[in-house]
């Protein structure tokens, strides 16, 4: 259902995180941090099991099914 | 005193490693953290939460040119879990140091020993300065040494008990069987157990929640530093022997109306 929703919008879809996305197409790694408010210098992103150096995240467009991990660091011990 | 603490090459300026977990505001954090006098500090790695407003960094609290930040692997059940997280947080270009836990028992928090091995080994080889926490014991502590850690470091008493150090006969092993730095990592609860821990002999102390949960946690940063600083020094001063009875510190002889 999903699927057809975001194609319907003229989105595709990826996982982030765990949860689906819908995004434009042509949307870039860098593109859709900015579109959840993150600084690109303060994350670190895995796009299928592959660590992105910062300086790709302009140039890596999203694909449909790509699973994006976005990490940061956090209160531990 | 030898206030200096060497672990992978760089040389600290403190024996006190301290987390940054559970703290009730980053202000705290950072205030304890000042006071603590530490210069290495953990961090834990973890997913963004995409749908939160705008949140502010750990990182806007923490100097990287003042402390080293020191990405933990804390959550991870199995050595390929360890080390996926312990290249991400690599990847946030800070440094080449990992703390590595693996953990076996969700009750316990105790490492599983033979994933920790694996990770070490593979991380290691991957030019990470790997500082594992691990289980009291000689043999793995040695073998761990032999993967290419770079120190050790066994649990005082479980993580977050408070308990502060059950197995001193294990630690001093420890100290026997390798020639890496030894920290003592979780379970230490107050100063006392602190200055217990260093009077062993041990290279340093990492905690969280001792500090992260006292009434006050800025004085007890404090006091943790005075009680590592006072520990390491009492060691390094070698303590009176034992005695079963009593000896006079006062001079016998010339006792008035003797």
């Amino acid at each position: 259902m999903r699927a057809q929703s975001a194609e319907a919008d003229g989105g595709l879809e990826i996982r982030a995180n765990g949860e689906t996305r819908s995004v434009l197409p042509g949307t870039s790694v860098a593109g859709f941090l900015a579109r959840h408010d993150l600084d690109p210098d303060l994350v670190v992103v895995e796009r299928n099991g592959r660590i992105l150096r910062r300086e790709e995240f302009d140039r890596t467009a999203l694909e449909p099914g790509d699973e994006l991990e976005i990490v940061h660091f956090v209160g531990g011990g | 005193m030898n206030d200096r603490l060497t672990l992978g090459g760089r040389t600290f300026g403190s024996r006190l490693i301290i987390g940054t977990g559970k703290y009730d505001s980053p202000r705290t954090m950072a205030a304890a953290l000042e006071a603590s006098g530490s210069e290495i500090i953990t961090v834990a790695v973890r997913r963004v939460d995409l749908d939160a407003s705008k949140e502010e960094s750990l990182l806007h609290w923490l100097d990287p040119d003042r402390v080293l930040i020191l990405p933990n692997t804390a959550g991870c059940y199995t050595a390929e879990e360890a080390i996926r997280v312990a290249r991400l947080g690599r990847a946030a270009g800070l440094s080449d140091f990992v703390k590595l836990e693996v953990i076996g028992d969700e009750k316990t928090l105790y490492p599983d020993v033979l994933e920790l091995l694996i990770a070490t080994e593979t991380l290691a080889g991957e030019g990470f300065t790997v500082l594992p926490y691990t289980s009291d014991d000689p043999v793995i502590a040695k073998r761990l040494e032999d993967s290419g850690a770079a120190a050790v470091m066994p649990l005082a008493s479980p993580i977050g008990s408070g308990l502060g150090l059950v197995d001193p006969l294990g630690i001093r092993f420890i100290m026997e069987a390798v020639s890496v730095p030894v920290i003592v990592d979780a379970g230490v609860g107050t100063a006392s157990d602190a200055a217990a821990t260093m009077e062993l002999g041990v290279d340093g102390i990492l905690m969280n929640t001792a500090i992260a949960k006292a009434g006050d946690p800025v004085r007890m940063a404090e006091a943790m530093r005075l009680a590592v600083q006072a520990g390491r020094m009492a060691f390094e001063a070698g303590r009176m022997e034992k005695r079963a009875y009593a000896s006079p510190s006062s001079p016998v002889a010339g006792r008035v109306g003797g």
